[in-house]
């Protein structure tokens, strides 16, 4: 197998005094669809948000696609572009048109014109299938059209990676589906997703691994086949009795 | 009930004053306003006499509060972006410093400063015959601040027509720009055209009326410094000290404005590759200044009321003068009356352009 | 946190303390100072004009500075260190106006009892029925020190009263009697009564578009008009009430941004059980509106306090006043700085005391105040 595009090798990190991620060892090839998945306080979030350096590590080494990230403003610089982040709060910017926030980082990080990265981002919104919104303002869209605006935001740059922090946590029961959707159509282009989520049946059907995390550490990982069907160890089995349907 | 008991209760103010009035032997009304004003008007933009009736000193004296609080309100706006946007710094001492700065102009009252700072305009400044010169031609002494300024001719009035007309040219540009932004969805950079236009017209003006380079330039004579164009101590004193108090509200609201814009917003924006500069340019500023312009307005409004203390150092603005013209004809609640209804009016401009310019910036949302 | 979680299920906690190399004061001193290449220039140029500029200022101010009250020292030091000789000779003027000398001790207990009142209201604790009874006495006995005339105190008209205590007294009237009034045109400002509302929101609209100085000049030129003749009020009475009024109208608006935080669910419950309108507003809206509006009201405490300084424009010696009396010797003239100085210093210690205590409050009553159903009787 390649390189892995993705490598935590024992990482460790402290918010002040709190230990949040402890030894974390990860490999994550292109191509892999990896779900975290973990009680509230466990530091998915936070693993996730470490590969494209919002949070910083204080121990071990994290390689992404060949950049080893380190308090150097370049190689930050170089990791963002090639990772694309959708975020809970979808967090688009709302004094901006549609168009214009997916157009945004084609234009100041890629330094494209101003028509071609129009173009890029009217390919990638038609891509999420909300092509015809982009005239609009995000707070006229609803929750589940504003979380497709921001994977094709994310998309535009044209990302090796694509990370996803619980990104239907925020939205209403029938916009989960039209978002679940289109990361399904992500995963099946082949795209490297590393995807934070309380949706098992996501997990099961597109997961390559699933990694279940509590207290910090990297608790079982497995295939989901062996994940659900036979967890190893008792607090997944806990965790996993409480989150799935019976 | 209670109306009747208010209306009686104002029938019976009513019929003291007119008693009162009657006994002092004021009469009400507003012509003393024709009549002449009698003193002296030490400074402003209006040409006044001390024949010149009472309404033209009262013209005057608006003139002044509105010289001083425009110049003021550009000031404290200037310092005011500035310290807050220092208060946020990374760097510790620069942070202190704006902290300091606002901590110690914004618990102590403006009168106690403008106060201080007429004291060390009369008292520490050299005298006339000595002044100090800041920059060729440029004097400060206990006079004031002398500078050189131009002649007026004909190039300068075509020149200030012209400004006025490359400016609103420039905003018709963008006005245009917008729309068709708007319309196909691809908005036209205009930018540069608008600042050439802006630029170049005024230049086309000046040109056209001859070049005028002539200057009235203050020299320094045996005794002070005449010719030239100045303002007084009393306007520098003013000026310095309602521009720094207000500079520190201003940068309060201007450090909260930076914070209340959600830190999802500066992560999403990392997250794509932003630089630092382009985050806080293109993602955070447009955000915060929805949440600092009405403060921000009411900060200007309250620059404007405050410039009234103007009466405590003797700069003549529009209560100054009022003060002098009821201790003089007695007419008080005439020119209370008078005084109130610029600061209302003043208010209900600045209501107006402010709710205008909310409407317009308003987040659009369903 | 699932850390002590972890512990309470039984399964160990497996932390461990942070790396020692990420703190101490090193890393921070890169961080803060010296985190990037302009950074590093400031921090080099502001350091230097520190360096410059600080020492030979605190040699002015407290080292070769003379304390004494000797004329003749201060003179000889031209400016080249402060006098604070002036303060020294000066300083019962500055903060006790033209009370006569040897009855002094009277406003500086008056002062002190209410500063030890502010001390005992600020905690939280204190907030019971007994409070206001209590300030009406602390009020009572501060007109009565002051003014004398009983109890074997020699009586003192107003018109001699200045000083710190004339600032404290002209805040406290002026806040106390702005209340009552304020919440009365609050009330009135969201009435459904059209009269009353086209007259609360006119009143008020009208004084806040209008600075102090102007409600002063009512106050020094109107008022005496508006009395029947032979009756006069004193100069201290009508600014007070000038004060008062202008107050008011601020006080209005604060109470109005508490009754529009409270949710409307309390307007429905209370109605829902059957309480009439006056009912509501006593029993439920009032007392929730009222806490929540409890740090604006400090602000606007503060605000006062600086505004009370404008009434040296009419003629009354307040502390600014007082000071402008003191250097009208025209010995001492020249050391305004020094007595600028001192007014400023006192000012600046209270406000910001009362500044720091409006954030204390501010976050102490933060989770407390944002759950309006659960106010304390």
């Amino acid at each position: 197998m390649s390189e892995p595009i993705i490598q935590f090798a024992r990482v460790n990190k402290w918010f002040g005094r709190f230990h949040v991620l402890k030894d974390i060892d990860l490999q994550v090839g292109r191509g892999e669809r990896i779900v975290v998945c973990g009680p509230s306080g466990s530091g998915k979030s936070t693993l996730i948000r470490c590969i494209n350096r919002l949070e910083e590590h204080q121990e071990g080494r994290i390689v992404v696609d060949g950049v080893e990230l380190t308090e150097e403003v370049r190689s930050v610089e170089r990791v963002r572009r090639e990772v694309g982040m959708v975020f809970q709060q979808f967090n688009l910017f709302p004094h901006l048109r549609v168009l214009d926030n997916v157009a945004l980082a084609p234009v100041c990080v890629l330094k494209l014109s101003r028509e071609e990265a129009e173009a890029r981002a009217n390919q990638q919104l038609a891509r999420v299938r909300i092509g015809d919104q982009a005239a609009k303002y995000p707070g006229q869209l609803s929750g589940g059209q504003q979380q497709r605006v921001a994977i094709a935001r994310a998309l535009c740059l044209q990302p090796k990676i694509m990370l996803f922090d619980e990104p239907t946590s925020a939205l209403d029961p029938e916009m989960v589906k039209e978002v679940l959707d289109v990361m399904l159509e992500l995963a099946n282009q082949g795209m490297t997703m590393v995807v934070v989520t309380h949706e098992m049946g996501f997990a099961r059907s597109v997961a390559d691994r699933v990694l279940f995390m509590d207290s910090g550490r990297i608790v079982e990982e497995n295939p989901p086949s062996e994940f659900f069907a036979n967890p190893r160890n008792e607090r997944t089995r806990d965790f996993l009795a409480k989150v799935l349907p019976r | 009930m209670l109306l009747a008991l208010l209306l009686l209760a104002g029938a019976w103010l009513w019929s003291n004053t007119r008693a009162n009035l009657a006994a002092r032997q004021i009469h009400s009304g507003f012509h003393f306003l024709r009549e002449p004003a009698g003193f002296a008007i030490g400074e402003g933009l209006v040409p006044y006499s001390p024949t010149d009736s009472y309404l033209w000193a009262f013209a005057a004296g608006i003139a002044n509060t509105l010289r001083v609080a425009a110049v003021g309100i550009a000031l404290a706006t200037f310092l005011g972006i500035a310290v807050g946007v220092g208060r946020l710094s990374r760097n510790a001492l620069v942070r202190w410093l704006c902290t300091a700065y606002v901590e110690l102009l914004r618990n102590v009252p403006l009168i106690v400063q403008l106060f201080a700072w007429y004291m060390a305009a009369t008292e520490i400044l050299p005298e006339a015959a000595n002044p100090l010169e800041f920059a060729p031609h440029v004097y400060l002494s206990k006079e004031g601040l002398q500078f050189p300024t131009p002649v007026w001719a004909m190039g300068w009035a075509l020149a200030l027509a012209g400004a006025l007309i490359g400016i609103l040219c420039a905003v018709g540009l963008y006005r245009w720009a917008r729309a068709r932004g708007e319309r196909t969805g691809h908005r036209p950079r205009v930018f540069w055209a608008a600042l050439s236009m802006a630029l170049a017209l005024p230049l086309l003006g000046w040109l056209s009326g001859g070049a005028p380079r002539a200057l009235d330039v203050p020299e320094l004579t045996t005794f002070n410094v005449s010719g030239g164009a100045g303002v007084t101590p009393e306007f520098l004193a003013l000026l310095i000290g309602l521009a720094t108090f207000t500079s520190a509200y201003i940068a309060e609201i201007v450090r909260s404005g930076i914070l209340a814009v959600p830190h999802g917003q500066t992560e999403a924006a990392e997250a794509l590759g932003l630089s630092r500069r382009q985050v806080l340019r293109l993602v955070v500023f447009p955000q915060a200044l929805r949440v600092i312009v009405p403060p921000l307005t009411s900060q200007y409004l309250n620059l404007t009321k405050n410039s009234s203390l103007a009466v405590a150092i003797g700069y003549p603005d529009l209560v100054s003068i009022a003060n002098t013209a009821i201790n003089q004809n007695g007419q008080a609640l005439e020119c209370i009356l008078l005084i109130m209804c610029v600061y209302l009016t003043i208010n209900l401009l600045t209501a107006l352009a402010m709710g205008f310019y909310n409407r317009r910036v308003t987040l659009v949302e369903r | 946190m699932s850390a002590a979680a972890a512990g309470a299920r039984g399964r160990p906690d497996t932390s461990r303390a942070p790396p020692t190399r990420a703190r101490g004061p090193l890393p921070w001193l890169k961080a803060n100072l010296f985190a990037s290449a302009p950074n590093a220039v400031a921090t080099l140029l502001l350091g230097a004009a520190l360096v410059r500029v600080l020492p030979p200022v605190v040699r002015w101010l407290v080292t070769d500075a003379v304390y004494a009250p000797d004329y003749r020292a201060c003179r000889a030091l031209e400016y080249r260190a402060a006098c604070w000789g002036f303060v020294t000779e000066k300083h019962r003027l500055i903060l006790f106006g033209r009370y006569p000398y040897a009855e002094q001790w009277r406003p500086l207990a008056a002062t002190l009892l209410v500063f030890v009142a502010l001390l005992v209201t600020a905690h939280p604790r204190s907030w019971r029925r007994w409070l206001l009874p209590a300030w009406a006495v602390v009020l009572a006995a501060f007109l009565l020190l002051m003014g004398g005339g009983a109890l074997g105190l020699s009586p003192v008209e107003a018109g001699l009263w200045g000083g710190l205590p004339l600032t404290v007294l002209l805040t406290l009237v002026g806040m106390s009697a702005s209340i009552p009034i304020g919440l009365v045109l609050a009330l009135g400002r969201r009435s459904r009564l059209p009269l009353f509302r086209a007259a609360s929101s006119l009143y008020i609209e009208m004084i806040r578009g209008v600075p102090l100085i102007t409600v002063l000049f009512v106050a020094s030129f109107v008022f005496p008009l508006l009395l029947p003749q032979g009756l006069r009020l004193d100069v201290l009475a009508r600014v007070a009430l000038g004060i008062t009024f202008f107050q008011a109208a601020y006080m209005a608006e604060v109470v109005r941004g508490g009754l529009q935080a409270l949710p409307r669910g309390q307007y429905e419950a209370a109605a829902s059980v059957g309480l009439t309108w006056w009912q509501t507003q006593r029993k439920v809206i009032l007392p929730q509106a009222l806490t929540l509006v409890i740090p604006s009201f400090v602000n606007s405490l503060l605000s006062t306090f600086m505004d009370t300084s404008l009434v040296t424009v009419v003629s009354m010696y307040d502390l600014t006043g007082a000071l402008r009396l003191a250097l009208g010797d025209p010995q001492w003239r020249h050391f305004f700085l020094e007595g600028y100085l001192f007014v400023a210093a006192v000012y600046f210690t209270c406000c910001l005391a009362m500044s720091r205590y409006s954030a204390w409050l501010e976050g102490r009553l933060g989770s407390w105040a944002r759950r309006p159903g659960a106010v304390q009787a």
